[in-house]
């Protein structure tokens, strides 16, 4: 009898079910589209599990995916290590070549801020308006990062429109850049950037942690690990190091961040309306960044002759290669023989620390 | 006359599609230079003949690099 009364069969709410078809759907974007697999397929498959009755997987202090959320997130660890990772895959040669690139990656950040602020006169507080609003910076861990500390009862929501918008990238970002550039800007040939030294590749983490740090201590964690693992790359005497960081440890950690995500995504906790608000100003927020990449490219093409190809303001969006590869294939469009995948690898570069500074000022306004 | 045509991009040489020996015609595609995982096709900057083709499959490649020179 007391085996019947467990079955979880008799527990389950419609809520749950909704929540099933929302992770089967994630997995099988995942896996039939590959839509960023490496998180939505974890995340999918966390869903699932958080919304099969009586599990006590979640459970407060002894469910396992709890443990992976607690020790994981909720103690951010899980975000810097991915940035560990994602520093020692990082070459910032793009960046250095070119280095008034970097405001291309400060300009992208507008749709961050312009989300805040609209998600605040929305009735949001203003940790949640932090929250949504950093979607627009497209980059998965510092979302992460930010919404642990401010927000940890959006997490779910905000991370999987998060990677949702990212993989998205592709169909997102060409009817805007369509949109605010004619054919012959499209058309610019960059010229020719300088030759980066191995000296510089290597002085630069280390500089640009002490800078950004003193400037924003809220930024430690994430921008401290990022430039880490970059010193692992560009140093080349810790090959094993930088191996770990960018391969095994940057994969594990990824295995926990996804399932933790998906367990916290429980039916009572994300299908309120202000998950469909979440969805919307995320996109709002992408596009704007897109925009005023591209614009802020434009304004600086009137300041200077080295024109610089509006398309690669795009790129300041930070979902690194992809918005990068996005302004390649748009300027290849216009014209065949224009190569600006590695031009706009500088903005898109730029992008990663300019959306970590802005949650840095989130955090030290806000926490 | 002589046309070098150089990498406009560093990368790895994903495909090297003409040989010596070939005519080619304007924006006809000679290799492709894979960065990013992304797929670049080289074009051929004029008509000719290839008479040297100065790298292979898998080789890394800087900015400039030259790739092929083509007699025009």
């Amino acid at each position: 009898m007391a085996f019947i009364e467990n079955i979880g069969l008799l527990s389950v709410t419609p809520g749950m079910i909704i929540m099933w078809v929302i992770g089967l759907v994630l997995i099988y974007l995942a896996i039939t589209k590959q839509y960023e697999p490496l998180l939505l397929l974890p995340i999918g498959f966390g869903i699932l599990l958080a919304n099969l009755p009586e599990t006590q997987l979640m459970t407060q202090g002894e469910g396992l995916i709890w443990r992976f959320y607690h020790y994981g997130i909720e103690w951010e660890i899980i975000p810097p290590l991915i940035f560990l990772g994602l520093g020692a895959l990082t070459d910032f040669g793009p960046l250095l070549a070119q280095p008034r690139l970097i405001f291309l990656g400060a300009g992208a950040q507008m749709g961050v801020y312009v989300t805040f602020f609209s998600a605040y006169a929305m009735g949001f507080t203003l940790e949640e308006a932090a929250t949504i609003g950093i979607i627009g910076g497209a980059d998965g861990p510092t979302t992460i990062f930010l919404s642990a500390k401010l927000a940890p009862h959006l997490l779910g929501a905000v991370a999987v429109a998060a990677y949702s918008y990212m993989a998205l990238v592709p169909i997102i970002q060409p009817p805007v850049m369509h949109l605010l550039t004619t054919e012959n800007e499209r058309k610019i040939k960059m010229q020719k950037s300088r030759t980066v030294s191995d000296r510089e590749k290597v002085l630069f983490p280390i500089i640009a942690t002490m800078v950004i740090i003193l400037l924003i201590p809220a930024s430690a964690p994430l921008i401290a690990m990022f430039m880490l693992g970059n010193l692992f790359r560009e140093s080349k005497v810790v090959e094993r190091l930088s191996d770990a960081a960018q391969n095994a440890l940057m994969n594990i950690v990824t295995i926990f961040l996804g399932v933790s995500i998906g367990g916290t995504m429980n039916a009572e906790s994300f299908l309120q309306t202000e998950a469909i608000f979440i969805f919307v100003l995320g996109l709002i927020a992408f596009i704007i960044s897109t925009a005023s990449g591209i614009l802020f490219a434009k304004l600086m093409n009137v300041f200077t002759k080295n024109k610089i190809n509006p398309l690669i303001g795009a790129a300041g969006v930070s979902a690194v290669p992809m918005a990068a590869r996005v302004a390649q294939k748009e300027g290849a469009k216009a014209d065949k023989r224009n190569y600006l995948l590695m031009f706009a690898m500088g903005p898109n570069i730029a992008g990663v620390i300019g959306t970590v500074m802005a949650a840095g000022i989130f955090l030290a306004m806000l926490r | 006359m002589a046309e070098q045509v150089r990498a406009p991009l560093a990368g790895n040489i994903w495909e090297v599609i003409v040989a010596v020996g070939d005519t080619v015609e304007e924006d006809d595609e000679l290799l492709i230079i894979e960065a990013l995982k992304m797929e670049n096709p080289v074009y051929s900057p004029c008509n000719g003949k290839v008479v040297e083709v100065a790298v292979t499959k898998g080789d890394q490649v800087q900015e400039d690099d030259l790739l092929l020179v083509i007699d025009s």
